[in-house]
C-alpha cells in the first residue's frame, strides 16, 4: 500500500511538474505578444509585428507541449486519484469541467486563427484572436486555481454520510478567499517567468550583435514587464497569500518559515538554515529577529505559533521539502527585483544596452523563473500535505484503490521517457527558433 | 436531471468521435495512402487548423463526466488504467507528429514525425473502438473471484488481456477477440470518415483514389459489422430489448444505416461534403445505438454479485447538477460560436493554407 500511494505521488509530481513548464511562459507571453501586436497597431511601426509573430512562433511550441502534457493531468485525477474523484467530484469537477467549456475552446478556436489567419482577418481582428488566447488561457488559469484553492480552503459543500461531498452553494467556490490572492500571485509570477525570457532572448541578440534592434526591444520589455510584475508578485500579492497560509493552515506557516518553537516576544525570520527533524530544530540558522511577527502580523511582538503547538500527525509530510521550496522562491524573488531595478535604472539612463554584466545576467537568468515558480507550487502543494482537502481527506485515503503499484511505476516511466523526448525536442526547436531571430520572417 | 446530462455527454462524445475521428481517419489515409510529399501536404492542412480544437472535445467531455457522474469516472478511469494512460501517450505522438514535422527541412526528420502521426492514429481509432467494445461487454464490478467481491462494489482494474482472450472468461481482459472486432470497425468506419473529410477540404490528386478506398472500405464494414450483429447476443443476451420497449429509439439504427448504404454511392457525389456527412450519420448512428442498447447502464455487471453501473447510481447529486446547466448553457452557446467562425474562415478547400511551415 505505502509505494502504491509513492508512486501515485510521483506520477502527478512529475508530470504536473513538467507540465506547468509551459503554461507559466504561454500564460505570461501571451499578454506580451497582445502588447506587441497592439504597439504595432498603434504605430504602424514594423518592428513591432515582426517581435509579436516572432514570440508567436515560441508561443505555439510551448503552448502545443502545454497541451498534450495538460491532458494526462485532466485523466490522472480519475486513473490515479479515482477515490478522490468519485468522493468530490460533484465539486472540483464543476470547476474542472468549466475549464474545459470555458477556456480551452476559446484557446484552442482561436488559436488556429491566430497562427494561421494573419493574411485572411486582417490586423485588427488578428489582434482580437490574439486577444483572445490570451483570455482563454487566463481563464484556465483561474478556473484551476479556483479548484486548487477549494482543495487548500474548503468552502460550500457538506459531507454526506458516505463519506461524498456535496456542492451547497456554488458561488462559495469563487467567493473562496483562498482563490484572489493565490490567481493574482500565480499570473504575475508567470508574467515573471515570460519577462525574463523575453528579456533573456534580447540580452542574447545584443551580445551576440545578432538581430540587436530586437534585442533592444526585448530587453526593454521584458526589463519593463519583468520589474512591475517582480514587485506585484511580492507585494501586495504575495504577502496576501502568506496572510491567508497563516490563517487558514497556521502549521503548514511554521513549518514553511522554520519555526520550531513559539517565541512569545515574537518570531525571526529565517534566512538559511536546515530544518532538523530529528531535534526539532533548524542547524547553522541564520534569522533576522522579530522581522517574520511585523511582516505577518505588523507587530514587532507579535506571537506566530511554532510546530510544536501542533499534533505531529498534521504535520506537512515533508517538512524540509516544504520550507526549502518556499524560501528558494521567496530567495529567488528577491533576486528578480534587485536585478530588475538595477537594469530599469540603466535604461531609465539610457546606459542598459551597453552595461555588459547586466545583459549576461538577465540572460543567464533564463531559468530561474521557472525555478521559483515550481517551488511556489510545490509551497503550495506540499503545505497542504498530508490532506488531499485541507483537513478533512487525508491524501492517503484518495489514491486508486485498484491500481496496483507495478502499474503506476510502469506508467511513470513510461511519463519519464516520453517527457525525457519532449523536453530535448522543445529545446531544440526553441533554439532554433531564438537562433534564426526575429528578421527572418516575411511580411 | 441525470438523464439530461447523460444526454449531454453523450453528445459530446459523439462529436469528439465526429471531428477527432477526421483527423485519426486522415493520420490513417497518410499512413497507407499519400507518397507523394504533394498529398502528404495536402492531409496535413486539411486538418491542421482542427485538430487541436478537435481534441478539445476529449478534454471537455472528461470534464462533464468528471463533474456529473464522478463515480463512473473514477471506476472506469482507475480500472480502464493502462489502455486510458496509453491512450494519452498517443495523443502526445499524434500531436507532435503533426506539430513538429514542419518545423526542420530534412527527410529524416519528416519520415520520422510522419510515422509518429500515422501510426499513432491508426492505433488511437483502434483504442477507442476497443474501449466501446469494453463498455458494450461490460467488466467484472467488485473484481469477483469464486462468487466474493475483493473490492467495492463499483470498483474493478482489467489487464491489457488474458490468456484466453475471450469476452465470456470470469477474469477478463481489456482486449478479447469480441473487443478486438469492434476495434478494427473503428479503424475500418474512421479510415472511411478521414478520407471524406479529405475529399471534403482537399483538391488533392488523392481524392478519386481515396473515392474507390472508401467504396472498398465500405463493403469491408459492412461485412464486420454485420458480423458484430450476429454475435452481439453472445456478450448481451436481449440486445433489442430496449428496442422493442421504446421503438423510437430505431432512430439511431436507420441514421446508421443511412450512413452507411449512402457512403456505397460515394463516386457519383456531385458535392464532396455529401461523402462526410454520410460517414458522420454511421459513426453517430453506430455509437448512439450502441449505448441505447444498454441503456439505463453505462457499465455492465459482467458478475451476479455486483450490480451495473447505471447513469443513476453513478450520478453527481441534484444540486451541483442543476446549477451547472446555468454555466454549461452559456458554454455551448460560446462554443457554437466559435465554431461557426472557425470554420467559415477555414472554409472551402484548405489546400494552400500552409500548415507547418510557420
Amino acid at each position: 500500500m505505502e509505494d502504491m500511494l509513492f508512486y501515485d505521488r510521483m506520477q502527478f509530481a512529475f508530470t504536473i511538474t513538467f507540465h506547468y513548464l509551459f503554461p507559466q511562459l504561454t500564460m505570461g507571453l501571451s499578454l506580451m505578444i497582445v502588447y506587441f501586436k497592439w504597439k504595432f497597431l498603434r504605430t504602424k511601426i514594423d518592428k513591432y509585428n515582426d517581435a509579436a509573430k516572432f514570440w508567436m512562433k515560441i508561443f505555439a511550441l510551448n503552448f502545443a507541449m502545454g497541451v498534450v502534457t495538460g491532458i494526462p493531468m485532466e485523466f490522472q485525477f480519475g486513473t490515479n486519484w479515482a477515490k478522490f474523484s468519485e468522493l468530490t467530484g460533484g465539486i472540483i469537477g464543476q470547476t474542472l469541467a468549466m475549464e474545459g467549456m470555458f477556456s480551452f475552446f476559446l484557446e484552442s478556436s482561436f488559436l488556429g486563427l491566430f497562427l494561421f489567419g494573419e493574411k485572411l482577418l486582417g490586423h485588427k481582428l488578428h489582434f482580437l484572436t490574439g486577444f483572445l488566447v490570451f483570455l482563454g488561457s487566463w481563464a484556465s488559469g483561474y478556473l484551476i486555481i479556483a479548484t486548487h484553492s477549494w482543495m487548500q480552503h474548503p468552502v460550500g459543500y457538506e459531507i454526506l454520510e458516505n463519506g461524498k461531498f456535496v456542492l451547497n452553494n456554488f458561488g462559495a467556490l469563487f467567493s473562496n478567499p483562498w482563490l484572489l490572492p493565490s490567481y493574482l500571485h500565480n499570473q504575475l509570477a508567470s508574467l515573471i517567468t515570460a519577462s525574463f525570457v523575453v528579456a533573456s532572448v534580447g540580452a542574447f541578440y545584443i551580445l551576440n550583435n545578432k538581430h540587436s534592434e530586437f534585442g533592444k526591444l526585448f530587453v526593454k520589455t521584458g526589463v519593463i514587464f519583468g520589474l512591475v510584475s517582480s514587485i506585484l508578485v511580492a507585494f501586495p500579492t504575495g504577502d496576501w497569500t502568506a496572510k491567508n497560509v497563516v490563517k487558514y493552515q497556521p502549521v503548514t506557516f511554521a513549518a514553511m518559515e522554520g519555526i520550531f518553537e513559539t517565541e512569545n516576544a515574537g518570531s525571526e525570520i529565517v534566512l538559511i538554515g536546515q530544518p532538523n527533524m530529528l531535534e526539532k530544530k533548524l542547524d547553522n540558522k541564520i534569522a533576522v529577529p522579530n522581522i517574520l511577527s511585523f511582516l505577518t502580523y505588523q507587530k514587532w511582538d507579535a506571537q506566530i505559533k511554532g510546530l510544536n503547538e501542533f499534533d505531529e500527525k498534521d504535520y506537512p509530510t515533508n517538512v524540509p521539502g516544504l520550507y526549502y521550496a518556499y524560501h528558494i522562491m521567496v530567495g529567488l524573488g528577491t533576486i528578480f527585483i534587485g536585478l530588475m531595478l538595477i537594469a530599469a535604472v540603466q535604461l531609465y539612463r539610457k546606459k542598459l544596452y551597453k552595461t555588459k554584466w547586466i545583459l549576461w545576467s538577465l540572460l543567464f537568468m533564463l531559468p530561474f523563473p521557472y525555478i521559483a515558480n515550481t517551488t511556489g507550487w510545490y509551497t503550495a502543494e506540499l503545505g497542504r500535505q498530508p490532506w488531499l482537502v485541507y483537513n478533512l481527506m487525508r491524501t492517503a485515503d484518495g489514491a486508486s484503490p485498484t491500481v496496483s503499484s507495478g502499474n503506476t511505476l510502469f506508467t511513470l516511466l513510461g511519463f519519464i521517457g516520453l517527457y525525457l523526448l519532449l523536453g530535448l525536442l522543445f529545446l531544440m526547436l526553441a533554439g532554433k527558433i531564438i537562433n534564426k531571430g526575429p528578421q527572418l520572417i516575411k511580411h | 436531471m441525470e438523464l439530461f446530462w447523460y444526454i449531454v455527454l453523450m453528445t459530446m462524445l459523439a462529436i469528439y468521435v465526429i471531428l477527432d475521428g477526421y483527423d485519426f481517419g486522415a493520420g490513417i489515409i497518410h499512413l497507407f495512402f499519400a507518397k507523394k510529399e504533394k498529398d502528404k501536404k495536402a492531409i496535413t492542412n486539411a486538418i491542421g487548423p482542427f485538430w487541436d480544437a478537435n481534441e478539445v472535445w476529449l478534454i471537455a467531455s472528461g470534464g462533464v463526466l468528471f463533474f456529473a457522474f464522478p463515480t463512473l469516472y473514477a471506476s472506469s478511469f482507475s480500472g480502464f488504467y493502462l489502455p486510458l494512460i496509453m491512450i494519452l501517450w498517443l495523443l502526445i505522438f499524434r500531436a507532435i507528429g503533426l506539430e513538429l514535422r514542419g518545423q526542420i527541412h530534412n527527410k529524416m526528420w519528416e519520415a520520422i514525425w510522419d510515422k509518429a502521426f500515422g501510426i499513432s492514429s491508426l492505433l488511437l481509432a483502434l483504442f477507442f473502438g476497443v474501449a466501446l467494445g469494453n463498455i458494450v461487454r461490460g467488466v467484472n464490478l467488485g473484481n469477483v473471484v469464486n462468487g466474493v467481491s475483493t473490492q467495492e462494489a463499483h470498483y474493478f482494474f482489467l489487464p491489457l488481456w488474458n490468456t484466453t482472450f475471450s469476452p465470456q472468461a470470469e477474469q477478463l481482459g481489456i482486449i478479447d477477440w469480441f473487443t478486438l472486432l469492434l476495434g478494427v470497425v473503428g479503424v475500418v468506419a474512421l479510415t472511411i470518415h478521414g478520407a471524406s473529410w479529405i475529399i471534403f477540404k482537399t483538391n488533392s490528386d488523392l481524392n478519386n483514389k481515396l473515392k474507390k478506398v472508401i467504396f472498398n472500405l465500405n463493403l469491408v464494414l459492412l461485412v464486420f459489422v454485420i458480423t458484430s450483429l450476429l454475435i452481439w447476443h453472445i456478450i448481451e443476451p436481449k440486445p433489442f430489448h430496449n428496442f422493442i420497449e421504446h421503438p423510437l429509439l430505431w432512430i439511431f439504427p436507420i441514421i446508421a444505416f443511412t450512413g452507411l448504404f449512402g457512403l456505397f454511392k460515394v463516386k457519383s457525389f456531385k458535392k464532396d461534403g455529401l461523402g462526410f456527412l454520410f460517414s458522420s450519420l454511421f459513426l453517430f448512428g453506430g455509437l448512439t445505438s450502441t449505448v441505447a442498447s444498454i441503456f439505463p447502464k453505462v457499465l455492465p455487471s459482467t458478475n451476479t454479485v455486483n450490480p451495473s453501473l447505471t447513469l443513476y447510481s453513478v450520478a453527481a447529486d441534484e444540486y451541483g447538477l442543476s446549477v451547472g446547466i446555468y454555466w454549461f448553457a452559456i458554454a455551448v452557446v460560446l462554443v457554437a460560436i466559435y465554431m461557426v467562425i472557425q470554420y467559415r474562415v477555414f472554409k472551402g478547400k484548405m489546400d494552400d493554407i500552409g500548415y507547418g511551415d510557420h
